[in-house]
């Protein structure tokens, strides 16, 4: 076997042009089908790991899917406004262990500005419980202080001490719309969490709602109002609301807020994440947090949007696994039309073989292994480029979707999918193999061409 | 098994005939017998059926019907495995030309049929591969040529490289399908003289098949194909 090996090998570097052509093929076809698994694998997984121990998320009536990724991963706006006197109220149902507030609407410089509470940083878990670390500083406790994710803080060079001023929107342009007049003091910054986090600023409810109002007072005319979540989408009208007078301060026109605007609470969240005392009692919460009559509100289980998401997905899935599937066919048919073409030039070559001791099985031998061997190749390089492609992308991914997709091994899937693609780089050499053992046979050692 | 320091004929054919698929005859040979140690040169023009009777005795054809035997071993009785077998341990095998594989070295070429079949390493007995195809290399003046390329070479090199492929671990047949036809007359006569010499250290039988008749005076006998072959002599008629 070692020297129809040698042969092989050889055989295939005598036609490098031909041989790289059907590697690169078969390199490129495994990369899409690994690259689609990889992405499918490492997107679900860092979604899932992004939030744990979370029972339910809390927003305004909306889409369950606008929801989770608007106030959990940072993808879109949140659905709308939750008042905090309902979400006081909900705190104090007897099945909630612990809730943290979050306000979104605000950002700094491309990165999201959470409004919350310390309850955050003690709550929150991600991938297998970790908990949130901090790299330096402390916590949030004053309405100027600012925790920064660590991308945040790596990407902008900021260190404990520094000085954020926020820009309201959140795709807030630097230098308009900033809310100058209240500037924020880094007091903390986060390890390493690979999830959204890594990517969003923290800083305190009384800090949202100061800055809001140190730019409303500061503000000519129409600016953000307190109240209400910049940036987040305005919940359905609410019965019983009403237009509020001019807000004080304001120096241009009336400002009259809209309907959906609750005039006697200071603050609105955009959600609210919820921890249950018992599993058992998610799903009765949640329903009655679906129902409740006093304010339309949705509460989402995220594994279980998560897994709708996965749904939806799964036919685009399912599709990019064709398409690969169907690059490996063509990426397959092309090395046998290179191997079954180059055998009518080589039929005095197998003559020679026969003549000098080799047995037609080792003819077809000969050819299968070329076959494996480019297989072989391709899937090495295909893998190669898959992981290298990744480890390279990686960066560009997670600043443009947020989702941090982890460089891993392959799975069980993937290496079924090179186990299979190998087979059938092997069984594809059969039909060439096939051709060159009838034709030693027929040709002898006199080959007629 | 070995039918080396046997006294039967190298070649003992009776009654053969061959024929490609359904197709017409094209060998009929009532008798041949070749004596062991002889050089004979077989010759006849194109297409009277040399290279089949050489795939024949190479074990490569299978006869149609009748008697081949060759050192002693019935090549009609044996499976397409045992004449593969028997061909790779007892015959070397020179071609008219494309002798050698392209994308291997001389040396590499030399060793082949050593490499592909145990029972052909083993008739070294305790000389090494290496040793041995220096010393056949040596015999035909190739020696400095082994770790060339082969399509390094010219084709008066290759078929010395092809020779010396042929004559490794001392065959006892050796088989010659025209490898002078493409050489020079001064290329041949050197060719020819170092096979000859080759093949007498080896105490090979050597059946070296020619249209030139001219070459046949220096073997020990010259056998006219067309003569022997009742289906060549049909189409002639």
């Amino acid at each position: 076997m070692n020297v129809l090996l040698s042969l092989a090998w050889r055989s295939l570097r005598n036609r490098p042009v031909t041989s790289m052509l059907t590697v690169a093929a078969v390199a490129l076809s495994i990369t899409l089908l690994l690259g689609v698994e990889q992405a499918r694998r490492g997107m679900r997984e860092s979604f899932t790991g992004t939030i744990k121990g979370t029972d339910l998320v809390v927003g305004a009536r909306g889409g369950t899917l606008q929801l989770l990724l608007g106030s959990v991963f940072g993808i879109g706006s949140p659905t709308g406004s939750v008042p905090y006197a309902v979400y006081e109220r909900w705190t104090k149902h007897p099945a909630i262990r612990w809730t943290v507030p979050l306000a979104i609407g605000d950002s700094h410089r491309g990165f999201r500005v959470i409004g919350t509470t310390p309850a955050l940083f003690e709550h929150w878990r991600y991938r297998s419980s970790g908990t949130l670390r901090f790299a330096t500083g402390a916590v949030i406790a004053s309405d100027h202080d600012v925790v920064l994710g660590s991308e945040v803080a790596s990407q902008l060079g900021y260190r404990v001490g520094s000085n954020v001023t926020v820009g309201h929107g959140l795709n807030a342009v630097a230098g308009l719309g900033d809310h100058e007049s209240h500037p924020f003091t880094v007091t903390g910054i986060l390890q390493a969490t690979f999830t959204p986090l890594d990517r969003a600023l923290f800083v305190t409810l009384d800090g949202i709602e100061a800055m809001h109002d140190a730019g409303l007072a500061g503000a000519a005319g129409g600016g953000a109002m307190p109240g209400a979540m910049p940036g987040a989408a305005p919940p359905a009208a609410m019965p019983g609301a009403e237009a509020s007078p001019a807000m004080p301060g304001a120096t241009g026109p009336a400002y009259t807020p809209p309907a959906n605007i609750f005039q006697d609470e200071p603050r609105a969240l955009s959600a609210f994440l919820v921890g249950t005392k018992t599993r058992f009692e998610t799903l009765r919460l949640q329903r009655e947090i679906n129902q409740f009559k006093g304010e339309p509100l949705t509460a989402v289980i995220p594994g279980v949007t998560l897994a709708e998401l996965w749904r939806t997905l799964g036919t685009v899935e399912g599709g990019l696994r064709l398409v690969g599937a169907l690059t490996i066919i063509v990426g397959l048919i092309g090395m046998l039309v290179a191997l079954y073409s180059s055998l009518e030039a080589r039929r005095r070559e197998m003559a020679v073989l026969r003549a000098v001791g080799a047995r037609p099985v080792m003819i077809v031998s000969l050819l299968v292994l070329e076959s494996g061997l480019l297989t072989l190749l391709g899937c090495a390089l295909g893998l190669a480029l898959t992981m290298g492609g990744f480890a390279a992308a990686q960066g560009m991914i997670e600043s443009r979707t947020g989702v941090h997709i982890a460089v891993q091994p392959p799975g069980t899937l993937e290496w079924a999918y090179i186990a299979i693609v190998l087979a059938a780089g092997v069984l594809v050499g059969l039909v060439p193999a096939w051709r060159a053992y009838r034709s030693s046979l027929a040709d002898g050692l006199s080959p007629r061409l | 098994m070995t039918p080396t320091g046997s006294t039967a004929p190298a070649i003992a054919i009776d009654g053969l005939r061959f024929a490609y698929g359904s197709g017409p005859r094209v060998l009929d040979l009532p008798s041949l017998v070749i004596a062991r140690g002889t050089r004979v040169f077989l010759h006849g023009p194109s297409g009277c059926g040399k290279t089949t009777l050489l795939g024949i005795l190479a074990g490569v054809l299978h006869a149609t019907t009748g008697s081949v035997r060759v050192l002693d071993r019935d090549l009609v009785a044996m499976s397409g495995a045992q004449r593969d077998a028997f061909r790779a341990e007892h015959i070397g095998y020179v071609f008219q030309q494309f002798n050698l594989i392209p994308y291997l070295s001389a040396y590499d070429n030399i060793a082949l049929p050593c490499r592909l079949d145990a029972r052909r390493r083993a008739r070294l007995g305790s000389m090494s591969l290496d040793d041995a195809i220096h010393e056949v290399a040596t015999q035909l003046d190739i020696a400095p040529l082994l770790h060339q390329q082969s399509t390094a070479l010219s084709v008066g090199q290759q078929q010395r490289v092809a020779a010396a492929r042929a004559l490794l671990a001392a065959p006892e047949l050796v088989i010659c399908d025209e490898p002078t036809s493409s050489l020079d007359s001064d290329r041949r006569d050197a060719f020819l003289a170092l096979l000859a010499a080759s093949v007498a250290k080896a105490s090979a039988t050597l059946l070296f098949v020619s249209h030139d008749a001219s070459l046949g005076a220096r073997f020990d006998a010259q056998l006219s194909l067309p003569e022997l072959n009742r289906a060549a002599r049909q189409d002639a008629a």
